[in-house]
């Protein structure tokens, strides 16, 4: 019933989605490694960057700069979002601290419907032209620049954590934040860094996807669900655990929709979540280390 | 002086204004509850739109005269159901509880209407809907106290299955939103291809919210269907439209009455381009013949509501429009003083009785056993060509 070329297109499909769903997935995993707390405000960065990339469209800007300065924006957003809520409770529990981060989805979200109101926007995608083929499939050009962006953005991201001076102290600070702090690392300063870090990769998500999918104030929450769903599936810690299972999230849904029935697809992403909650609460990926470090 | 001293006069000229209304004055209260915002907003706010524009018109005319000719003046009382049923039954309970209104204007999407027919049954209060599922209206034993405007799925699945057998297309796919329009709409299509020889091979729903149905089109592909029929309304119609396009499918691509409006093709941006479907004359008023009898009222209104709003034309704001001025001659009619209980049988009844009611849906003659009053003559082909509408009668396939 299913010829391989409807495979291969579902699967294209899936990891087109997969691809967002990874960034958002890694500013949950970078949050959460150097502050244990799980920033439930994550999707609106996306729902931000998509929404600042559709305002900023008019300026007849170049598609980069438009680019960059949208992500921008929700990096202000995401510093903003840690000085004005987390900061302040930073001596409260980490479940208070998650529990503001869904107040502060909230505001977020609300901000963005007296922004932008509740007609969802169009955005044109980033080079015009048919889709293209490939091996029976079809492909749209912005699902290469997805594609595209998200890999440039994990290699650059890589790199920051390999090879930079403040990306190996937010290692340092997520392997141990006590011994961290003791080498004189601010952990104040690191979380800060955290937030603005998760904001950029969200921003970068929505902005290469709004083209496809249109943009409104509420598309935070879906993105921010799935992406919750792959960081888990990496067991919160494991920055390509959570790529990994952002692209088996995404080819899954494609996969039951395409082959199944479209009903059940949004119920595979929690039958996922549940079931790794239940059985492989450390990930799928990661072998069960105590991340208690420094805690 | 203190301003604080003012405090009790003011209270106590505003007890006697009120006062002075009760005695003076008749008041005539509508309920309209429309989904202003959320995903329905683009059927929602047009409507919206047209209620405040009528009742600025109704204040600065001082109210619908009475039989004795005297004015009374008409409230209507707007709320938003943010396209959930569980907020539209809110609104809906608060308006008859709290402030008692003669009739009901419920709402814009077929869930959030069907779910307000108990309430509005129970308390026997009339109540026209903007919703097109014809469950609303059906079956019309149990739907003594409710109306609706816009045409059925049913007359759209008229005009569907019309051009199919012209076509002498055989197989066709069909994709509809999860919910009770999409449902209603994709029964509707499902009855009238009964004997009809052609076969749906493949149908699948997807959700409001789903920003990618290309695993369904992938599936539509594979079945060997010559013409997609969608049953949905933006945001997500339109999403599937571009994806249809991104596939590179090549069969025509049939929606319903639900994209007929211009966010759907803003939306789509130039994946719109070259879908048919079905839908009330607004869209392609100036385009029809000058025969028709709705032609004159059509172009009324466009000319009313876009100058009023600014706005390009709706077929929603005319489902709003159309159930008000149904409202509005009747309420005239009411003797004066007349108890509420009386008024809203009064109404109901009125609302049955309407006969030859030139809206902008079509030519309304309602009956104790039709409540919305319209067939498929109320409807139009129509499609999309360079961004607009364009009138796409017979002799065009």
């Amino acid at each position: 019933m299913v010829g391989p070329e409807q495979l291969l297109q579902l699967v294209l499909v899936g990891l087109t989605q997969g691809a967002i769903y990874a960034l958002i997935a890694l500013g949950f995993v970078t949050i959460y490694n150097v502050t244990g707390v799980i920033n439930f405000a994550q999707g609106e960065f996306a729902m931000l960057g998509a929404m600042l990339m559709v305002s900023l469209a008019p300026l007849g800007l170049p598609t980069p700069a438009a680019f960059f300065l949208a992500v921008a924006g929700v990096v202000v957003v995401g510093g903003g979002v840690e000085r004005l809520a987390i900061h302040p409770a930073r001596r409260a529990s980490v479940v208070t601290l998650i529990i503001i981060t869904i107040g502060a989805d909230i505001v977020l979200r609300g901000l963005a419907l007296l922004a932008w109101g509740t007609d969802p926007l169009p955005l044109a995608p980033f080079s015009a032209g048919p889709p293209l083929t490939f091996g029976g499939a079809f492909i749209t050009r912005q699902a290469l620049w997805i594609l595209g962006t998200t890999a440039v953005t994990l290699a650059a991201l890589y790199a920051f954590f390999e090879y930079t001076y403040p990306g190996k102290i937010v290692r340092a600070c997520a392997i141990n934040r006590l011994a961290a702090r003791l080498s004189g690392i601010s952990p104040e300063r690191m979380s800060l860094l955290a937030f603005c870090l998760a904001a950029a990769l969200g921003g970068v998500g929505g902005v290469v996807i709004a083209p496809l999918t249109l943009v409104s104030y509420d598309m935070g929450l879906y993105l921010g669900l799935r992406g919750f769903v792959a960081a888990v599936m990496g067991g919160l810690v494991s920055a390509p655990g959570a790529v990994a299972g952002a692209l088996l999230l995404g080819i899954l849904e494609a996969l039951v929709a395409g082959i199944w029935k479209a009903a059940y697809k949004e119920a595979a992403a929690f039958l996922v979540l549940f079931v790794i909650l239940l059985l492989r609460p450390q990930g799928l990926f990661t072998r069960a280390v105590a991340r208690q470090a420094g805690l | 002086m203190d301003i604080r001293k003012l405090v009790p006069v003011a209270l106590l000229l505003g007890i006697l204004a009120l006062g002075v209304r009760t005695a003076w004055a008749q008041e005539f209260r509508i309920g309209f509850v429309a989904a202003i915002t959320g995903p329905a907003s683009s059927l929602g706010g047009p409507e919206r739109d047209v209620a405040v524009m009528l009742q600025k018109e109704l204040d600065a005319a001082g109210g619908l005269p009475g039989p004795d000719g005297r004015k009374r003046t008409v409230k209507i009382i707007i709320h938003d159901d943010q396209s959930k049923a569980d907020e539209t039954v809110k609104a809906v309970k608060k308006l008859i509880a709290d402030d008692k209104v003669h009739a009901v204007i419920a709402s814009s999407q077929s869930p959030t209407s069907l779910a307000v027919i108990p309430i509005v049954t129970e308390a026997r209060v009339p109540l026209i809907s903007m919703a097109s599922s014809h469950a609303i209206v059906t079956p019309v034993k149990d739907r003594y106290w409710v109306f609706k405007t816009p045409q059925s799925n049913i007359h759209v699945a008229v005009h569907q299955v019309g051009y199919l057998k012209a076509k002498g297309v055989k197989k066709i796919a069909s994709l509809y939103v999860n919910d009770a329009f999409g449902e209603d709409s994709r029964r509707g299509l499902a009855e009238m291809l009964k004997g009809t020889g052609i076969e749906a091979v493949y149908e699948d729903k997807f959700e409001h919210a789903d920003k990618d149905m290309t695993p369904q089109l992938t599936r539509v592909r594979a079945s060997g269907a010559e013409v997609l029929i969608v049953h949905a309304i933006p945001p997500s119609a339109s999403i599937i439209t571009k994806n249809f396009r991104d596939l590179g499918l090549q069969i025509p691509l049939i929606h319903n009455h639900g994209v007929g409006n211009k966010p759907f093709i803003d939306l789509a941006g130039g994946a719109a381009e070259g879908v048919i479907f079905p839908i009330g004359k607004m869209l392609v008023a100036e385009e029809l013949p000058a025969a028709d009898p709705q032609k004159k009222a059509l172009l009324d209104f466009i000319a009313w509501y876009e100058k009023g709003t600014g706005k390009p034309r709706s077929t929603f704001a005319g489902h709003g429009w159309d159930a008000l001025q149904m409202l509005f001659p009747i309420l005239a009619s009411l003797p004066p003083d007349l108890p509420l209980e009386q008024a809203r049988v009064r109404i109901r009844d009125g609302l049955e009785q309407t006969r030859n009611f030139v809206g902008t849906g079509g030519i309304f003659t309602m009956s104790a056993e039709d409540h919305v009053g319209l067939d498929e003559r109320s409807m139009v082909l129509v499609r999309i060509e360079g961004g607009k509408w364009k009138y796409f009668p017979r002799e065009k396939w």
